[in-house]
């Protein structure tokens, strides 16, 4: 699906690893249940940059707040799904998958890459920005390239003279050509190598043909927000571009007042720095947003910090989008928590996906998340 | 000396340390293998490595909050060690029972905490689950600090349960319910660290345990179905003694010293590979009772560990410490340890601090389009210079034996003084075809003599760049 200034659209996701605070980043201010829940982590009611007479952001989202003000951000409040897991690494591999029953090895971006490029003809349709590969962007027979800094980034680098190392890379090609029966892991392998080599070719140049008057922070996210952006404007046919935020940083069993002030503090000038590069250099129209963590945390805070918990919310930023709030906001009252402490999601994520699968990117989305689910009017 | 021996011994030595070079290797074959395993788990028996000089190069190593030093000082060791199976237990436990420099924020006690495993990884696993369980960086690091009697924090009393002991589920079926979380949890409270000393003028002081009796819930709790005024240590007791922790350690020990497994999220609905060598390890781990040397004597003793030759993708922690000690590199303290160790980060294994308390997702998840490119990268660098004693070991092997005049026999000496690594026809045919390609084998004259050795530095580059070299 082509964007008004007939690009290709695409799709930019930052996963806030280690399940954020729903309950402190889109605050029930006026709720009294709410402070009685945070006697010590509650954000003081002057303090909330108020949405409306109900419910506002946590104060470090200055720039966030004023992407909602423009009318560019849907909050989706109230998100997850059935039966929710508490662990880190199964509930994000349920968001990557959207099998929340049995344990999945395809991502929803995986099976989105290879319905856009069946034939795997750009392998950098997906690009990862960060170490490791998200399970979101698994799929057989999908290159998606894994970039930890763009600048130094190829292989085998350290061979000495140029024809000593192309004919180097010219066995390497012959040796991770494809082969039948050698088992999926080493296929995996071979196909990995094939990608890496050929995406590594076209990659090192983005950094060189960039130019911008933004200034990104130092930090992870700003720095992989930076790299999408590099990617993008080099326009290499990249359609999703993903990255995390340190792993788990969003883990606040304790000392969360600072802590989760902080990423979101990184989060929202990072966010804003990258909306300012895409209109600084024309493109904001064919690029959204998309921004999630694997749950909420308990309703109650444990003194310091608070504990795995179920419910959260989610974001979808872009030009396109209809800002507001969606969802409901999840019922304070003791009698409504799930297992006696943990706000009830109303939102199964799938519909977000669904909504972002179908109305922005143009897909089918039931073979991709795994279902039909209810389109949502974000977009 | 029979090549398959060699095979053996070397998939032995990558498996229970980092692998060994061609000389190491025979002698272990002329000791035998069984005596070897026995040796391996006894490592009391082996000198210590040397640390003095190593902590005295690293200046911050005792006192400061940084984590480098310790994770160089790690890979030090895991580079020297004599004792190659207790560092990879270390290395074993660490990557289950974690804790991490991302929270604790203070490197000397993460080196502190890889030391219990270095103490207890090859001896009794219930007593490495009690010192565990009062280890201050655990305690801290799951929160137990803010788990109190009358508001409770289940974060280490879950995880004890999902990650350290039973598993979350086997065959099929829970092994616990939030009820046990809770009970465990309650169990716990009271157990916490001593305030920290202050940061100056002295820098810091190691962390300790401290049982507060007044903040710990003594009332009835209910727990896999016992009902008593249950404290921390019963806790661990009676998770000891389930199967599913039998189960779930045996699954542990596949996984890591035999062959990759599906993550650990998957074993509660997902039956073991091999559910006879799960058995024979349960076994094993009951009726020692819980000692984890009798154990792994058994898992290196057994056939399947023997016929499961390169059927684990290599950790990044074994594919720097094995390359460094492959070329004998950093046997002495030298400076350039530190971009080495870094490597283990860039691969996707930043030690002493794991992506979360469920440890680094293993197997073929080590692989991606940018970690592969590291790993090729970092050993090929490695392999091609011939500087490196290790590199001059093969090098000099190599030109040394007059006998290999083919193209192929050139490739097949190379593959097996750098392993023995096993290849695919595919990929022997494209290493061949190089060789071929570099013209004649001649040892006439020294400059012939040196042109061979580049040869050789050439063909092992474009081996560690095999897919196949990427498996342990």
């Amino acid at each position: 699906m082509m964007a008004g200034n007939g690009k290709e659209r695409v799709l930019v996701v930052l996963s806030l690893s280690g399940g954020n605070d729903f309950l402190n980043t889109i605050v029930p201010y006026t709720n009294p249940l709410y402070q009685d829940y945070r006697p010590t982590l509650g954000i003081p009611e002057d303090q909330v940059l108020r949405i409306n007479d109900e419910v506002g952001f946590h104060p470090s989202m200055t720039e966030l707040k004023e992407i909602y003000d423009q009318g560019n951000m849907a909050v989706i409040q109230g998100v997850g799904y059935p039966h929710p897991s508490r662990s880190h690494f199964r509930s994000m591999d349920i968001w990557h998958t959207c099998e929340p029953d049995t344990i999945g090895q395809e991502g929803w971006l995986g099976r989105t890459i290879k319905e856009m490029d069946p034939n795997a003809e750009n392998v950098l349709t997906g690009v990862n920005f960060g170490r490791g590969l998200p399970r979101a962007l698994v799929a057989p027979g999908v290159p998606v390239a894994s970039v930890g800094n763009i600048e130094t980034y190829g292989l085998l680098t350290g061979i000495e003279g140029d024809q000593q190392r192309t004919d180097a890379l010219d066995v390497f090609s012959r040796m991770y050509a494809p082969a039948i029966g050698s088992g999926p892991v080493m296929d995996y392998i071979w196909e990995t190598g094939r990608s890496a080599l050929k995406g590594a070719d076209i990659l090192q140049t983005a950094p060189q043909k960039y130019a911008s008057n933004v200034e990104y922070g130092a930090n992870p996210i700003a720095q992989g927000m930076k790299a999408i952006a590099q990617v993008h404007f080099a326009e290499f046919g990249t359609r999703i571009l993903y990255t995390t935020s340190p792993y788990n940083s969003f883990d606040t069993h304790a000392s969360q007042a600072g802590a989760h002030a902080q990423l979101w503090r990184n989060v929202s000038e990072s966010v804003a720095d990258f909306y300012e590069d895409l209109r600084e250099h024309n493109q904001g129209d064919e690029v959204l947003l998309f921004m999630f963590s694997e749950f909420g945390r308990r309703a109650r805070d444990n003194g310091g910090g608070t504990d795995h918990g179920t419910g959260g919310a989610c974001w979808i930023i872009g030009d396109h989008v209809n800002g507001g709030l969606y969802g409901e906001y999840p019922s304070l009252q003791q009698g409504d928590l799930e297992d006696g402490g943990d706000l009830l999601h109303n939102v199964d994520f799938r519909s977000v996906y669904t909504t972002i699968l179908e109305k922005w990117l143009g897909m089918d989305a039931k073979p991709l998340v795994g279902g039909s689910y209810e389109p949502m009017g974000f977009l | 000396m029979a090549e398959s021996d060699i095979a053996l011994m070397a998939h032995l030595m990558r498996r229970a340390g980092f692998g060994a070079t061609r000389d190491e290797l025979e002698a272990y074959v002329a000791k035998g293998y069984e005596a070897t395993v026995d040796e391996l788990v006894h490592p009391e028996q082996q000198p210590d490595v040397d640390f003095d000089l190593m902590e005295r190069s690293l200046p911050e190593y005792g006192e400061l909050a940084g984590i480098e030093s310790n994770q160089q000082a790690w890979v030090y060791r895991m580079v020297n060690t004599k004792r190659p199976l207790q560092e990879k237990m270390t290395l074993f436990w660490h990557g289950i029972l974690c804790t991490g420099f991302a929270k604790i924020d203070y490197g000397r006690m993460m080196s502190i905490y890889a030391d219990l495993f270095r103490r207890k990884g090859l001896g009794n696993y219930r007593e490495l689950i009690m010192e565990l369980s009062s280890h201050p960086t655990m305690v801290y690091y799951l929160d137990n600090t803010d788990n109190h009697k009358d508001a409770i924090n289940e974060n280490y009393g879950r995880e004890l349960l999902e990650l350290f002991t039973m598993g979350v589920g086997m065959d099929g079926k829970f092994n616990y319910t939030e009820d046990d979380v809770k009970a465990a949890s309650r169990a716990f409270t009271g157990w916490s660290v001593n305030p920290a000393l202050p940061v100056f003028p002295y820098g810091r002081s190691p962390w300790s345990f401290r049982f507060d009796p007044t903040d710990h819930d003594d009332s009835e709790k209910t727990f896999l179905g016992n009902t008593g005024r249950w404290n921390g240590g019963d806790i661990v007791n009676m998770a000891v003694e389930t199967h599913a922790t039998a189960r779930f350690i045996s699954r542990h020990l596949y996984n890591f010293f035999v062959a990759d497994e599906p993550q650990v999220p998957a074993w509660k609905d997902t039956p073991p590979k091999d559910p006879e060598a799960i058995q024979i390890l349960e076994k094993a781990f009951v009726d020692s009772g819980y000692e984890m040397s009798a154990v792994m004597s058994a898992l290196f003793n057994s056939d399947f560990f023997k016929n499961s030759r390169f059927q684990k993708v290599k950790s990044p922690a074994e594919v720097v410490a094995g390359t460094i000690r492959l070329v004998k590199d950093h046997q002495n303290v030298k400076p350039g340890l530190f971009p080495v160790m870094k490597e283990c980060t860039f691969m996707g294994q930043d030690l002493l601090n794991p992506p979360t308390v469920e440890g680094w997702h293993t197997g073929r998840e080590w692989i991606d389009s940018g970690t592969l490119v590291e790993r090729i990268n970092f050993v090929a660098d490695q392999v091609g210079n011939l500087d490196l004693p290790g590199v001059q070991l093969i090098a000099d092997r190599m030109t040394g034996d007059s006998s290999i005049t083919s193209p192929e026999a050139f490739v097949d000496g190379c593959l097996s003084l750098i392993g023995p690594v096993e290849v695919s026809e595919k990929t022997k045919a494209a290493l061949i075809e190089h060789a071929k390609g570099a013209g004649e084998i001649r040892r006439g004259t020294e400059e012939d003599r040196s042109s061979l050795a580049r040869r050789v530095g050439e063909m092992l580059q474009l081996i560690v760049a095999t897919a196949e070299y990427q498996y342990n």
